[in-house]
């Protein structure tokens, strides 16, 4: 298979008009030392019928959906209703390049638009851009913003913030000359606001921090915004699970300056990590330190609403190396996906999947913590992910599970070697009664 | 396409109490004190609700303003808006695919990181490189990913150095990209040819230079024929060759950047391999290296033994993460599909026909378009509005008057160094009869600009929008709909 539809006899043709014998020739201005004198090492052509069964044969060798599975920390397994898959998978939306035709892509840029003020409302900000690569960039791109809002070198993060979202932004800043401090985290699992007040100085730009963190416990996003803003500091609020917005008040309402995050939770699936959904907020003063593309309102030459790409000054391709962000393309489809999911939910679906979330959550964790051994590690109050901890290794625990058909939660030993015997579990509106219980019932026998 | 219904924003058709699903009733006593000390919100102010109908009704009109590669002809330069094979979605769209949580346990996912595996070994054999890192999420994050390679490199070695040139033809992403690496960027002048001069590089390369980062073909599709004597010079001062791909569609099966003596590059599987740009992303950037920087990649790697597969986090010199798990796993199947499907010969003729079709339109349209270079050009020529000028018309007006043609219009807002520039890359999937719908409206623009200047200006005519105000949009920012009071 080539998806190609020119003939041999277009070849030719084709060959006459530009006054050439051979495609050959087309290549001359290839030096000879450097051209390939053979065909590439590669398996193929496969017909239609058997790629298809190869990708059937290395998917059976993925084992994951044989079972019951309470992992989430970052990417959560939620139910997603069939008119997204359908309206999504229209060619219209799959196929387009990137806006900057508006006259001829007014679907994407409404729908960008439409995006936009879901972010703005969800948060409670002024401002959002169209997307981001995903929570973890987005994360990077909101403390470099906030480094050129303040052009002030110190970043804080708090040490509860999803690890691999730390990992980026070290990733990230280390190149720049900027200093993160990791914040830690006390009984509660909250931000330890001793420590955090022992780090704010007037160096600082910003305060990054995860509500509900990877802890899954909600942070005291006022206090915090209010010890920040002391400080001539901005706070920024990541949100990995954003069903949460639905039901705690909006970041934004409690003092947030910048709202970044995962939105895979609103009409993507799992996946194996991708593509997933970055989004950013923030308030109207800094929309333009605001990285990635924007879609605005205007009016065409009749005097009819229509929508662009607008603020375009901050980006690359005019600004080139002084642009806020380099990024280009991002995860526009991923975005229109997580409109038709939110816009088929509404306002009262949104906010029953977040008390269903909430609701399912706090069962588990009562009759998790009612087997013996089994212990609540934090305090703070949670909204659909907590942490347990368990009389031995969780390591070991978690195998056993496993020999069960159960993936009981996520490790956390690795990255916070003081919680070995902990793990992070996840519980949404897709676990029934039956599957929480025959959870409890499994972890009853294990720790028999 | 009738554009007589004018569709609302959602929030305009939303009345209380609609929702368009219905979820499950809660099968557990419900708690009544939850959360009773955190701030909660009673409402989400302005969430639109309607049915399913009215759902379905809103994005099925919305997709139909859209042009898209399905409907026609998509010949924007340096973008590779090739035609996306259907049953790749279908492959990607598998529930085995779809449904895995990305921390599962290895030995669950097998399928998964074996396909992964498969696909970085063929692109390191396509690109003739050592190592392939599938993570970065689009091009542009694959130029930073690959730039953070290089700088780690130079900072084991004792010294990050400080510039990265840059071609003035390049993309826009390539300068910022660098800045974000912390590199100041120092551009290169074009020649007459339109490609890199030797002398010149020569003069700005020094010992204090990390990088050239140089686009080959270039961005007028003009191949760099010394791109070995070029990285020679390069090597000479102790710096790396990075090489944007993103116009691997003229090169692949007929030459190999490993061959051309390129330290690293990006590819972008949402052009080269095919898969769908979604009106924007998701893309697919990853990066393949020579040896040399292998030991700098992102973690985790992916590692195979015995027919198990295995993630590697410990590898002490890399760069860290520089994205959430392991990049955009369902694009990159999309990607090893179109692999598959082709095969060695398929992938040769790709390439082939894309460079054919590119020089078709460049000789049907030479001499009623200007070409400031002329150069030979491989997967995309650029001509500019430079005689159509003369006549008061611009490459605005002619990509606007395009869209009444029902053709999408060619790249414009680059390369800087061509004034007025309609940048055309046709790709391999268009047919000849495609192609010649888009000469004759080319050749029409043409003698519309000397005969009837008003309506070019006032185009386009038969768009669901006329010509839109972008002064304004960004003057008066509307960002968000507001409800009225």
């Amino acid at each position: 298979m080539s998806y190609i539809p020119i003939s041999d006899k277009d070849k030719k043709e084709m060959l006459e008009r530009i006054g050439i014998s051979s495609v050959e020739e087309l290549f001359c201005c290839i030096p000879e030392n450097i051209r390939l004198k053979k065909l590439l090492d590669l398996p193929g052509p496969l017909s239609e019928p058997d790629l298809r069964e190869y990708f059937e044969q290395r998917g059976q060798k993925n084992s994951y959906n044989r079972y019951l599975s309470f992992l989430g920390g970052g990417a959560y397994n939620h139910f997603i209703p069939a008119v997204v898959d359908y309206l999504s998978s229209r060619g219209e939306f799959v196929s387009p390049y990137t806006p900057y035709q508006p006259e001829v892509s007014q679907g994407t840029l409404q729908v960008i638009f439409e995006f936009q003020t879901l972010i703005c409302q969800l948060t409670g900000l002024d401002i959002a851009n169209a997307s981001l690569y995903d929570g973890a960039t987005g994360a990077a791109e909101a403390v470099l913003m906030a480094n050129r809002v303040k052009s002030k070198r110190r970043l804080l993060v708090a040490s509860n913030l999803n690890p691999q979202y730390r990992q980026v932004i070290y990733t990230y800043t280390k190149n720049l000359g900027l200093e993160v401090v990791e914040i830690p985290y006390d009984q509660a699992g909250r931000i330890d606001l001793k420590g955090l007040e022992a780090t704010l100085n007037s160096e600082t730009s910003v305060l990054l921090c995860q509500s509900p963190n990877y802890f899954g416990v909600i942070e005291d996003l006022k206090t915090l915004a209010d010890l920040t803003h002391e400080h001539q500091a901005l706070l920024a609020v990541v949100i990995s699970e954003p069903v949460s917005l639905a039901w705690l008040e909006a970041p934004g309402k409690l003092g947030a300056d910048i709202v970044t995050g995962e939105a895979q939770s609103f009409g993507l699936p799992l996946s194996y990590g991708g593509p997933y959904l970055g989004f950013m907020a923030c308030k109207k003063e800094f929309v333009r330190q605001l990285p990635g593309r924007i879609a605005g309102q205007t009016v065409d030459a009749e005097g009819k609403r229509g929508f662009v790409l607008t603020l375009s000054t901050r980006e690359q391709h005019i600004r080139r190396e002084k642009a806020t962000s380099n990024i280009c393309t991002n995860q526009a489809h991923c975005a229109l996906r997580a409109t038709i999911y939110l816009e088929t939910l509404g306002k009262q679906g949104l906010r029953k999947l977040a008390w269903l979330n909430l609701q399912k959550a706090a069962y588990a964790l009562e009759r998790l913590t009612s087997i013996p051994g089994v212990k609540r590690k934090f305090s703070g109050p949670v909204f659909n992910e907590f942490v347990l901890e368990f009389p031995d290794d969780w390591e070991k625990i978690s195998q056993k599970l496993e020999e069960k058909g159960i993936l009981g939660g996520l490790a956390l030993g690795s990255d916070y070697p003081g919680l070995k015997k902990c793990a992070l579990i996840t519980v949404t509106e897709i676990h029934t009664r039956e599957k929480i219980d025959t959870y409890v019932q499994a972890l009853g026998e294990v720790l028999r | 396409m009738i554009n007589v219904i004018r569709e609302p924003l959602i929030f305009e058709i939303s009345s209380p109490g609609k929702t368009a699903v219905r979820l499950p009733e809660l099968d557990i006593p419900e708690k009544k004190d939850l959360l009773s000390d955190v701030p909660l919100r009673e409402n989400i102010e302005g969430f639109p609700e309607v049915s399913e109908t009215e759902i379905t009704r809103h994005f099925t009109r919305l997709s139909q303003m859209n042009y898209c590669v399905d409907f026609g002809f998509y010949p924007l330069g340096s973008c590779t808006m090739k035609y996306n094979p259907k049953v790749n979605e279908k492959i990607a769209g598998m529930e085995c695919f779809t449904s895995g949580h990305p921390l599962s346990p290895e030995k669950l996912v097998q399928g998964n990181l074996e396909l992964m595996k498969t696909l970085e070994k063929l692109l390191c054999e396509i690109t003739g490189m050592d190592a392939v890192t599938l993570q970065p999420a689009a091009g542009a994050h694959g130029e930073l990913t690959g730039m953070m390679l290089i700088r780690a490199y130079h900072e084991a070695h004792g010294n990050p150095r400080k510039y990265v040139l840059i071609p003035d033809s390049a993309h826009g992403t390539n300068p910022s990209s660098a800045h974000i690496c912390g590199y100041t960027v120092k551009e290169i002048k074009s020649n007459e040819r339109g490609t890199i001069s030797l002398e010149d590089l020569a003069k700005e390369m020094t010992e204090e230079v990390a990088a050239l980062m140089v686009t080959n073909p270039n961005t007028l599709g003009v191949f760099e024929s010394d791109i070995c004597e070029i990285a020679a010079i390069v090597h000479d001062q102790g710096g790396f060759v990075y090489m944007d791909g993103a116009n691997l569609n003229a090169l692949a099966g007929i030459t190999r950047p490993g061959e051309m003596k390129v330290d690293v590059l990006h590819l972008n599987l949402h052009k080269t391999f095919s898969t769908p740009h979604g009106g924007g992303g998701p893309g697919s950037g990853p990066v393949a290296v020579k040896k040399i920087l292998e030991p700098y990649l992102p973690v985790p790697i992916i590692e195979e033994k015995d027919g198990r597969y295995h993630l590697n986090y410990n590898r002490p010199q890399s760069i860290g993460r520089v994205k959430s798990f392991y990049g955009q796993f369902l694009v990159m199947l999309k990607a090893l599909a179109y692999i598959l499907a082709l095969g060695p010969q398929g992938l040769k003729e790709m390439t082939e026909v894309a460079v054919l079709n590119s020089n078709y339109l460049r000789k049907s349209l030479e001499g009623i378009y200007h070409l400031k270079y002329d150069s030979p050009t491989l997967h995309e020529c650029v001509f500019s509005d430079k005689f159509q000028k003369d006549f008061g018309v611009s490459n605005l007006d002619i990509s606007k008057r395009l869209l009444d043609y029902g053709l999408h219009p060619p790249t414009m807002s680059f390369p800087l160094i061509v004034h007025g520039a309609l940048m055309i890359e046709p790709t391999e999937t268009e047919s000849r009869r495609d192609l010649d719908l888009f000469i004759e409206a080319m050749k029409a623009i043409d003698r519309e600009a000397r005969e009837n200047l008003e309506l070019l200006r006032t185009a386009p005519h038969i768009t669901y929008v006329r010509r839109l105000d972008e002064v304004q949009a960004a003057r008066n920012p509307i960002l968000r709909w507001e409800k009225k009071d």
